[in-house]
């Protein structure tokens, strides 16, 4: 079962939430983030290359022109591949785990792959975040050494940074699957 | 809780037959090691069952049948199939069935013991989980850095059951020395089977290389214990090294290039020498326009101007010489780069031993000052230090104490911007010839600690470095279980350099930023590559 759905994030840009229901035990939620824009891309690259025909009427090298290019082919090329996030998923299957992906404008995925063992609960916080108070979405890792502790908090859709109406659907979902987890877990 | 059923993607071509594995009841999860074919001998099944499991300590144990339907009238083995759970028992017993041509599967699981209550289910929700079984087996589970607390028992006892997946199949390596093509008693299929190499002269050196690889094995194992990836690191590492080493060596003994380094040497030696008494001058005058004492000025610039004059001569005397003793130091590039590198970081040692007796001289002008200084301006304030109590006391002066320390603490605080002018100029030079070497040692760090093989391995074989594992979900239908594909995910590059890092013998300086300052204050002299234990001065 699949359902599309916009929200915004915390800058307004748009955002699409995706979601799969695979099983009764397994869920998909995949939040597309918005694409690189071209007014930016220009405006940067514009920028780039107005500084270096300063620097080239300054100097007379033609060296600084060509440099000035390789750098803005190498920069976009690092920038897609290292940093501009097209896609994240969150998958929780029950009985055994979650994994988080990330997928780059450049086609790199990374994922995470958390064991249900280790997962306490899935929270959303509150956080202050520059000059703004935002939600996120975050799973509590137990603390091997202490029962009742926290050993760690994994934050959720760090680069798409959706708003609260969009955390509480995915919150919703994924709560039905931990209780059902918890549930059977508990019982032998 | 939803039962997991591991299964190889080798045997999911495989004809129907026993599923043979490992039953984890904690996580509810069935690993599939193998499939057993018919015609077989359950005594003979039970007996190979019981070996592996005495060479392995793994529980392999029958979970249940497989059954590849590739003709459509084949209920009969349905029923043959069902009656086989009569034979071996486990609970849960598991039934998976692929129907010819098709892309789903079913899977049932059922408890005998458990009586069918209207609340549990008697049949269980079944999730296969398809795994890469060669990629499992040679991969190697890097689980992420553990707390500093934790105790090392306890990590094996919570570890996961992903963990418990990866373990079971390493371990299982007697249960797949044979085969479904071998000659036995049981007809097993597993990773094995998969199929061989096409070509004949990739077989013949893969035989070929079992020798070479003994060989290999016997020099690693008579470098002191150590873990297999650290020895091969240390080779790989040793290779290069070696390598590199002797491409220096060529590139400097062609084209007369040691001539070319020794004649150039002793100008370079001479210019240096000029540079520092042009420095002395400017020093002696009025430098950056500040009012230096003269008659201690003089003194000062006089004693290291000849000291130079002494160096020059020295270099003179041993110039005829300098072209012989560089050949033969260009032949230990031979012994790798980094002792050319270290060889090189000692020659600038001496050739600047004048700027490290200078700074030397200043530094402890300048300390011996200091100290004065600091005295004396407790005296002036009617205090002393105690140095059974090791803390500042109050003491009460005679009036001939007071105008004489008085007095001298004038003068050497008069005194001290011109001491503190040459301590600040050699410091500085000798801090320039610490970096320099410093880089060296640095680049030495580097080629020696650098763990190029498991690089290599992260590289060309991403399998084998394993941080864990990510699932993708395959094309499901409703009402079939559910299959997820099971696949290794690699260990980042800068984990790889973190986790398997050789030890570096260099001594780092083991001063923090704040106590360099500190003794650059006070002038007390600083051994950059003195070890902590070392006799301090």
């Amino acid at each position: 079962m699949e359902a599309e759905q916009s929200f915004s994030d915390i800058c307004g840009g748009r955002l699409a939430l995706q979601r799969r229901y695979y099983s009764p035990s397994c869920r998909e939620f995949c939040v597309s983030c918005p694409r690189l824009s071209l007014r930016s891309l220009t405006a940067v690259t514009c920028t780039v290359w107005l500084a270096a025909y300063g620097l080239f009427t300054l100097c007379e090298k033609s060296m600084i022109l060509s440099a000035a290019i390789f750098i803005t082919l190498l920069g976009l090329l690092g920038y897609l591949h290292f940093v501009k996030i097209d896609q994240e998923t969150l998958l929780i299957i029950d009985s055994l785990g979650i994994q988080m992906t990330s997928s780059y404008a450049s086609g790199k995925e990374s994922t995470t792959f958390i064991e249900m063992g280790k997962v306490k609960d899935l929270v959303i916080n509150e956080a202050i975040y520059m000059q703004k108070v935002i939600y996120y979405l975050c799973i509590l890792l137990k603390d091997p050494v202490e029962p009742h502790g926290i050993s760690q908090v994994v934050p959720v859709f760090q680069s798409a940074k959706p708003r609260l109406d969009c955390l509480i659907e995915v919150y919703r979902s994924c709560q039905e699957i931990l209780a059902h987890q918890k549930a059977t877990s508990a019982s032998p | 809780m939803v039962l997991k059923a591991f299964f190889p993607t080798c045997c999911a071509s495989a004809d129907s037959g026993l599923l043979v594995g490992r039953w984890v009841p904690e996580q509810s999860s069935a690993v599939v090691l193998a499939v057993v074919h018919f015609p077989f001998i359950p005594i003979q099944v039970k007996e190979l069952l019981a070996q592996v499991q005495q060479a392995s300590r793994v529980g392999v144990a029958v979970l249940g049948t497989w059954c590849h339907r590739r003709q459509e009238s084949e209920e009969s083995l349905g029923h043959f199939l069902e009656g086989l759970s009569a034979i071996f028992s486990h609970e849960p017993w598991l039934q998976l069935c692929r129907e010819r041509g098709s892309k789903f599967w079913s899977c049932k699981a059922t408890h005998r013991q458990v009586p069918a209550s209207p609340g549990a289910p008697g049949q269980d929700q079944v999730m296969l989980i398809f795994y890469d079984q060669r990629k499992v087996l040679l991969s190697q589970l890097h689980p992420p850095a553990a707390l500093p607390d934790h105790q090392a028992g306890d990590a094996t006892a919570s570890a996961g059951g992903l963990a418990a997946v990866f373990d079971t199949v390493a371990r299982s390596e007697v249960l797949f020395r044979s085969d479904q093509f071998d000659e036995g008693p049981v007809r097993l299929s597993h990773w094995q089977s998969e199929g061989v190499e096409a070509s004949i002269l990739v077989e013949l050196a893969k035989q070929a290389s079992g020798p070479i690889c003994l060989l290999l094995a016997c020099l690693l194992s008579l470098i002191s214990a150590a873990s297999t990836s650290r020895k091969a690191n240390m080779l790989v590492s040793v290779f290069l090294d070696v390598a590199l080493g002797l491409a220096l060596l060529s590139w400097l003994h062609g084209k007369d290039r040691i001539g070319q380094l020794a004649d150039a040497l002793v100008p370079v030696a001479d210019h240096v020498a000029e540079e520092l008494q042009h420095l002395l001058q400017w020093l002696m005058g009025a430098p950056a326009g500040l009012k230096m004492n003269r008659a201690l000025d003089q003194v000062l610039g006089r004693f290291f101007l000849y000291h130079i004059h002494l160096w020059i001569s020295y270099i003179h005397l041993m110039s005829p010489f300098i072209e012989r003793i560089l050949w033969h130091l260009g032949l230990s590039a031979c012994l790798g780069l980094t002792v050319a590198l270290s060889i090189l970081s000692d020659i600038i040692a001496l050739l600047t031993f004048h700027i490290y007796c200078f700074y030397v001289y200043g530094a402890r002008l300048y300390c011996m000052k200091i100290c004065g200084l600091s005295s004396l301006w407790r005296l002036f304030r009617g205090k002393k230090w105690n140095v059974l109590r090791q803390r500042v006391d109050s003491c009460s002066y005679d009036l001939d104490q007071l105008f004489i320390g008085t007095l001298l603490f004038t003068i050497l605080v008069f005194l001290l911007p011109t001491t503190a002018l040459y301590y600040l100029v050699f410091t500085l030079l000798r801090l320039l010839v610490v970096t320099v070497q410093g880089l060296i040692h640095l680049l030495v760090d580097l080629v020696n600690s650098l763990p190029l093989y498991s690089l290599g391995l992260r590289l060309c074989r991403p399998y084998r470095l394993a941080a864990g594992v990510k699932f993708r979900v395959l094309e499901h239908e409703a009402g079939r279980p559910l299959r997820l594909l099971m696949q290794i995910n690699p260990l980042p590059y800068s984990r790889v350099v973190h986790t398997y890092r050789l030890p570096s013998c260099g001594c780092h300086p083991k001063h923090s930023w704040g106590s360099l300052c500190r003794k650059l204050f006070f002038g007390e002299l600083i051994y950059p590559w003195r070890q902590r234990g070392d006799k301090q001065d």
